[in-house]
């Protein structure tokens, strides 16, 4: 039985109808979308969790589907600062502190935040082991579900394409949303028939990619 | 008007979430995990520094200069901090060119990864369910929701930014740019056109520069 269940994975979903463009320039809709923006980068900087789990916490959010964008990204901020002890239910219900402050977190300063945004936070790594793929080979995506996050995208889950270009070894988003280290790993773009993935019926003329670890590929043999 | 029910669900909705992010706002304020301050910044930042005019530059300097597409199309990362932009959500950059044979549309399917430091935040629908939906199945369905329609002889390659590297689509230069300068051809590049959505502007449609 699974016991994790992400909402958020979209990909080829029937039933969704049009989408409804948007001017340039228009960035937030109510002032509170700028604070949730502001909240989530800020809490983010101080390292209290990283940016995998942050993926992790929305996506698995009971009414993920029902909420707009920033009420996805505060309801995730929420539950990331209470299941990391770092605010009380309570306090969130009052809105006031009403338990001390968890130590060894720093705030971002105002001054600091022009370098914090430029610098990013990089995921590729040095490795030590060798690619296992190279370009042009023929690969199948891992099939079956995992009970945990992942970036392996559903309607890519058995599926076969063809390694196109090999990005270099990045922290794995699979362990690293589970607290369990970034044990990097090589990360290439493999890309699929358009028929490969919707059958007889896809888009002339389509292809697509996905950027996946090593871990997500087995070799055709 | 006032009587609209709808109108009062949206209002009601908007105070309640309005309410909630000061309340949460206020309790990180007073337990020094948050500088308000800081807040300030990372608003105005992205409100005003880091949008898709930034992106619009690199594309109009890849149409002028042949060894600036090169090094972009080889290392996008490099080549667009030599124009100052970098950082969060775009540390691994990599462009790819719109074609007369092949288009190529950006779409995150499993949560809403974009290039920050040359497009700014995603607008509302990129961060949809059902452009994220459609994008990988029916792009010219989406295509078509924007008011483009490509030939049916065109490729069109969706990249779903699944892991950090992020994506920037180098559209096709307009006919009857050739002796627009830089700035004038940013003017031309919009967002839409720099996700795939979209197609740059014609010189006519552009005040000034035609």
């Amino acid at each position: 039985m699974m016991d994790y269940q992400s909402h958020a994975d979209l990909g080829g979903a029937a039933g969704y109808g049009r989408v409804v463009p948007e001017r340039e320039g228009e960035v937030f809709h109510a002032s509170w979308e700028r604070q949730a923006l502001a909240l989530t980068l800020a809490m983010g900087a101080t390292g209290a969790w990283n940016l995998d789990m942050t993926r992790s916490a929305r996506e698995t959010l009971p009414d993920y589907s029902s909420l707009s964008y920033y009420e996805i990204w505060m309801k995730g901020l929420e539950r990331l600062l209470i299941e990391g002890g770092l605010v009380g239910p309570d306090e969130i219900a009052a809105g006031r502190m009403l338990h001390p402050t968890r130590p060894g977190l720093c705030a971002l300063r105002a001054a600091d935040v022009p370098a914090t945004l430029a610098r990013g936070k990089p995921t590729q790594r040095p490795i030590a082991a060798p690619a296992r793929f190279s370009m042009g080979e023929r690969v199948r995506l891992r099939a079956q579900a995992v009970a945990h996050h992942t970036r392996l995208p559903g309607y890519a889950r058995g599926k076969i394409g063809c390694i196109e270009r090999t990005r270099g070894a990045h922290v794995f988003a699979d362990t690293h949303a589970q607290g369990l280290g970034e044990q990097p790993c090589w990360l290439y773009t493999v890309v699929f028939s358009g028929r490969e993935l919707w059958g007889d019926d896809a888009a002339r003329g389509l292809s697509v990619s996905i950027d996946a670890w090593e871990p997500y590929l087995e070799p055709l043999s | 008007m006032a009587d609209d029910p709808r109108l009062h669900h949206e209002h009601s909705e908007l105070a309640e979430m309005d309410l909630r992010v000061r309340a949460l706002q206020t309790v990180l304020v007073q337990k020094g995990y948050v500088d308000a301050s800081a807040l300030d910044v990372l608003v105005e930042t992205y409100e005003t520094r880091i949008g898709p005019r930034n992106g619009a530059r690199v594309v109009a300097r890849a149409w002028v200069d042949p060894v600036f597409r090169k090094w972009l199309l080889e290392d996008a990362t490099a080549a667009v901090a030599s124009l100052g932009y970098a950082g969060r959500q775009g540390e691994h950059l990599v462009a790819v060119e719109n074609t007369e044979a092949r288009h190529n549309l950006i779409v995150c399917t499993l949560c809403s990864c974009y290039p920050w430091p040359v497009l700014g935040l995603p607008p509302t629908w990129y961060k949809s369910a059902p452009y994220r939906a459609r994008a990988v199945r029916d792009p010219r369905g989406v295509l078509a929701d924007f008011g483009v329609t490509l030939p049916d002889s065109t490729e069109i390659r969706v990249w779903d930014s699944t892991a950090e590297v992020r994506y920037l689509v180098i559209p096709r230069r307009p006919a009857g740019s050739g002796n627009m300068r830089e700035d004038q051809l940013a003017a031309l590049v919009t967002r839409d056109s720099m996700i795939g959505t979209g197609l740059p502007r014609v010189p006519a449609e552009v005040p000034g520069v035609a």
